[in-house]
């Protein structure tokens, strides 16, 4: 499955990447870091929809964004 | 609160490349993790990364001498782990002209704000282009004075408010924005000369694409390279990073368009242009 994780101790809760996400995923949370910032998520309930494209990782100028992609799947089920 | 747990629990897993999934973005190796003293939002920290990846990318880590400037990026050795010469405010290209003469076997690239290198440094890039000394410049643009509390800079846009022009850059009094690229393109000894953005992620990808181009410049020894960067700073423009990203789009890349305006690696007369700053070693 394609994820991301948010390094929350790095977000400074810009939101630059919740304007990028195509499956517009990504959320500003509850929570809030040392550093007193709203970071951002994504709820576990919508992580499947997660493209794997990049895109927020790519905007973050924290580089706090990590991304998987699914690898395809060779064998036939 | 089941939902909260789900949400951390990647983490645990962090940097394990499972059968079914692969790691497809993670900090590059060079870039030190460590929180930035940027603010939210600014795109140093993108092209910090953007740097840092290129470095990773062509192995050029363990040679590279970086020169910084005076401004935000002044911490620049704090967050690319590569050794790093603090230059007088401007006056980076004039350094790394040394540090390149000295040790031509280097890889040397100055990373300079708009206020650094064209208002105090403007000496120093012009005369450093002209002679085609063999560095990589990175110029972010940000049209202000960011460390400084947001001063009006040589590429403040006509109508931006600043603490130096509460009323509004005013072209009869304070002139127009210099577009750096543009000069820099004409100057004799350069081999490459473009600007990028850093407000979308295809305007950063190509930017990446610009860097890389200029990297190849220098590391083939061709000449000078010199990269413009469009970037937010929400804090002097008194706006959220959201609102920042959408000036860039709607005011800045008009007035400072984006695009190549020097290759000369394709045509080849490039060679006949450049200093012997290897030659003379």
């Amino acid at each position: 499955m394609s994820r991301i994780a948010v390094q929350e101790e790095r977000c400074k809760g810009c939101l630059l990447c919740t304007t990028v996400c195509p499956v517009q995923i990504i959320q500003q949370s509850e929570r809030i870091n040392q550093n007193g910032y709203k970071v951002a998520e994504v709820p576990a309930a919508s992580m499947d929809k997660c493209t794997g494209c990049t895109s927020c990782a790519t905007i973050c100028p924290d580089v706090a964004i990590t991304v998987w992609r699914s690898k395809k799947p060779k064998k036939a089920a | 609160m089941t939902t909260k747990a789900k949400a951390v629990a990647p983490k645990v897993a962090a940097n394990t490349a499972s059968e079914t999934e692969e790691l497809v973005f993670d900090r590059p190796e060079s870039m030190v993790d460590r929180a930035t003293h940027y603010c939210p939002g600014c795109h140093h920290g993108i092209a910090h990364r953007l740097v840092a990846e290129l470095l990773d990318e062509m192995d050029l880590t363990k040679k590279t001498i970086a020169v910084s400037s005076i401004g935000c990026s002044v911490f620049l050795y704090n967050y690319i782990d590569v050794d790093t010469v603090e230059a007088p405010h401007g006056r980076a290209p004039a350094v790394a002209t040394g540090v390149k003469r000295a040790r031509g076997d280097k890889f040397v690239f100055t990373y300079q704000g708009d206020g650094d290198l064209a208002s105090i440094g403007m000496a120093e890039i012009m005369h450093a282009a002209n002679r085609g000394e063999r560095l990589t410049v990175v110029f972010v643009n940000n049209t202000v004075y960011g460390m400084t509390g947001g001063q009006m800079a040589p590429t403040t846009l006509i109508g931006q408010k600043t603490t130096t022009c509460p009323g509004g850059r005013c072209k009869d009094r304070e002139g127009s924005p210099i577009r750096m690229s543009e000069i820099i393109a004409q100057l004799g000894g350069v081999v490459f000369a473009a600007r990028g953005s850093l407000d979308s992620v295809k305007n950063i990808r190509q930017a990446k694409k610009y860097l890389k181009k200029a990297f190849e410049v220098q590391e083939q020894g061709l000449g000078f390279s010199f990269v413009e960067l469009l970037s937010g700073c929400p804090t002097n423009w008194r706006m959220t990073p959201l609102a920042a990203n959408k000036r860039i789009t709607e005011e800045m890349i008009p007035y400072f368009p984006l695009g190549v305006y020097r290759d000369s690696t394709a045509d080849g007369t490039c060679g006949s242009l450049v200093a012997p700053a290897e030659g003379g070693k």
